[in-house]
């Protein structure tokens, strides 16, 4: 037991050293050693890439990893390797159009690959429909794929014997933690319905997460995009189920004042948003605010560079990195709670005359 | 706005076009079997719960049956034991009157024949004695012709000899 502590303390450590390796040399233009280096570092690799690097070497300019796919639809459909852009150093041209790539975005430019920029200092220029395999996507058809294997070969087992086995023994008691404790606990009865988008919504946050713990520069939960995507199914299986009563709830008010149905009216169609709003946002932020501090954390090391500080701030930053293992679990376990709760309150009956919300008890 | 501006057509494409299918995917051939497998395992368990809640039941009833069984198999040991010795009692009782009305009968039989023994005894003798006495008569009737006074001394003294016996 104790040996097994110290190794997973070991392994923390390793992975947090790794991290560090990873994302400080991430940086393309110029070594990483001073506040506006970190800032760039962070901010590089909190964005979705066309490359998928594991390191590089930023005095150098040397990448360690793969260019990855680019897919264009732009006057027909444009697929080669992001390594064209030799990481934004050079402009592509196809079919005579001309295709810089800047801050991880591809933009239609002139010869030269001349950028225009606004006030806010973001391209004014076009862009293309960009359906690249980036690293984001990358990364989530790697979870689709693992969670495929896994929970298909977990699937397979029980058709030898009823028990789980392997990975299963410990998934099981997760898989059915969702089941008790989440969809039956919020959505009563009906739960059944909805247990295949809450598993697979747990697992995939969850997978994700845990792989942005890993020292590959993996930020995909907290992409701003993919939250919205995983929100937006949630809004729409909320308002696909929504019964009679749901809907009564949001547009008429049988026991209220017309005037204040009036008033609660916007208040409730605005509603509907908010809530997948919110989970879009909380995963966002939550998962972004975590790298966001290792990253500042482990920056300060190269900042300060000296025998004090480096100890110091790796040692805060393995704190955080065991902080954000949790995180990852609760993010994961919270969206899926509350999109359980969401969906709970559009399936729910309401009996007329009763006052009280009837609570499921399982 | 660097959010807005983060935002990006093909990723959300992807990742909806995935999550999506994944679901779907997922559903049939992953969480449906790994749902049913938990789902029976669990009914499983309840049941076999159930069936040994009722084993005991049923146990108990049999041990109870059991008792009751031995306690009347006791009662009737013990009836039939009351019953035999009863019956004994009985039994020696009558072999006991039995034997005093056969004894009884016995000593009226042995009475009786000592009674007719004694008759014929006595008629014997009676008979013996008239023998007895025509054979003294004859002799006193022979010496009459003689002595008369000595024959009726001798006569009264035999007849005394014969009252007394």
């Amino acid at each position: 037991m104790r040996q097994k502590h110290i190794l997973s303390i070991l392994m923390a450590g390793l992975f947090t050293l790794m991290t560090a390796i990873s994302f400080g040399q991430e940086h393309a233009s110029g070594a990483v050693n001073t506040k506006e280096g970190v800032d760039e570092m962070i901010d590089h690799h909190l964005d979705d890439s066309h490359y998928f690097d594991f390191f590089a070497d930023g005095e150098e300019g040397k990448h360690y990893g793969f260019a990855l796919p680019i897919i264009l639809i732009d006057n027909g459909l444009h697929v080669f390797s992001a390594a064209e852009f030799d990481h934004g150093n050079q402009v592509v041209e196809r079919a005579g159009q001309h295709y810089a790539l800047y801050q991880s975005k591809i933009y239609k430019t002139d010869a030269e690959g001349t950028l225009h920029f606004d006030e806010d200092g973001f391209p004014t220029n076009a862009k293309p429909w960009d359906f690249s395999i980036t690293k984001n996507v990358f990364v989530i058809f790697l979870v689709a794929l693992l969670m495929l294997l896994v929970f298909g070969g977990m699937a397979k087992t029980y058709k030898k014997q009823p028990l789980p086995r392997k990975f299963g023994r410990f998934l099981e008691p997760v898989i059915v933690f969702v089941r008790d404790d989440i969809a039956r606990e919020m959505i009563g009865p009906k739960y059944k319905k909805y247990m295949s988008f809450l598993l697979t919504v747990f697992f995939f946050i969850l997978f994700l997460n845990l792989l942005g713990m890993l020292p590959f520069g993996v930020n995909v939960t907290g992409n701003i995009t993919i939250t919205f995507a995983l929100a937006l199914v949630t809004f729409f299986i909320v308002q696909f189920s929504g019964n009679k009563d749901y809907w009564k709830h949001v547009f008429w008010f049988p026991d209220v004042h017309p005037i204040v149905k009036i008033i609660l009216i916007p208040i409730e169609i605005l509603g509907l948003f908010t809530k997948p709003f919110a989970l879009m946002i909380r995963l966002f932020a939550n998962m972004t605010a975590g790298h966001v501090i290792i990253m500042s954390l482990l920056g300060l090391i190269v900042i300060f560079q000296n025998w004090i500080a480096g100890p110091a701030f790796f040692g805060f930053s393995l704190f955080m990195m065991l902080i954000e293992i949790l995180v990852a679990f609760l993010q994961a376990y919270i969206f899926t709670l509350l999109s359980a709760l969401y969906i709970s309150s559009a399936v729910e009956e309401h009996h007329p005359g009763s006052e009280e919300e009837e609570i499921p008890i399982v | 706005m660097k959010l807005i501006h983060d935002f990006s057509f093909g990723l959300f494409f992807f990742q909806i076009a995935l999550i999506i299918v994944l679901i779907l995917i997922l559903k049939k051939y992953a969480w449906g079997p790994i749902l049913k497998a938990v789902e029976s395992r669990e009914e499983g368990i309840q049941n076999a719960l159930a069936s040994a809640e009722k084993a005991r039941e049923e146990m108990a009833n049999l041990k109870s049956d059991n008792e009751k069984l031995m306690q009347e198999a006791r009662e009737e040991r013990d009836k039939m034991i009351k019953e035999a010795r009863a019956i004994k009692e009985k039994m020696i009782a009558d072999a006991t009157t039995e034997a005093d009305v056969k004894a009884q009968a016995l000593i009226e039989k042995a009475k009786a024949a000592i009674q007719a023994e004694k008759q014929s005894a006595m008629a014997d003798i009676k008979t013996q004695l008239s023998e007895l006495s025509i054979e003294i008569a004859e002799k006193v009737i022979k010496k009459e012709l003689s002595q008369k006074n000595e024959q009726m001394q001798l006569v009264d003294e035999m007849l005394k000899e014969v009252e007394l016996n």
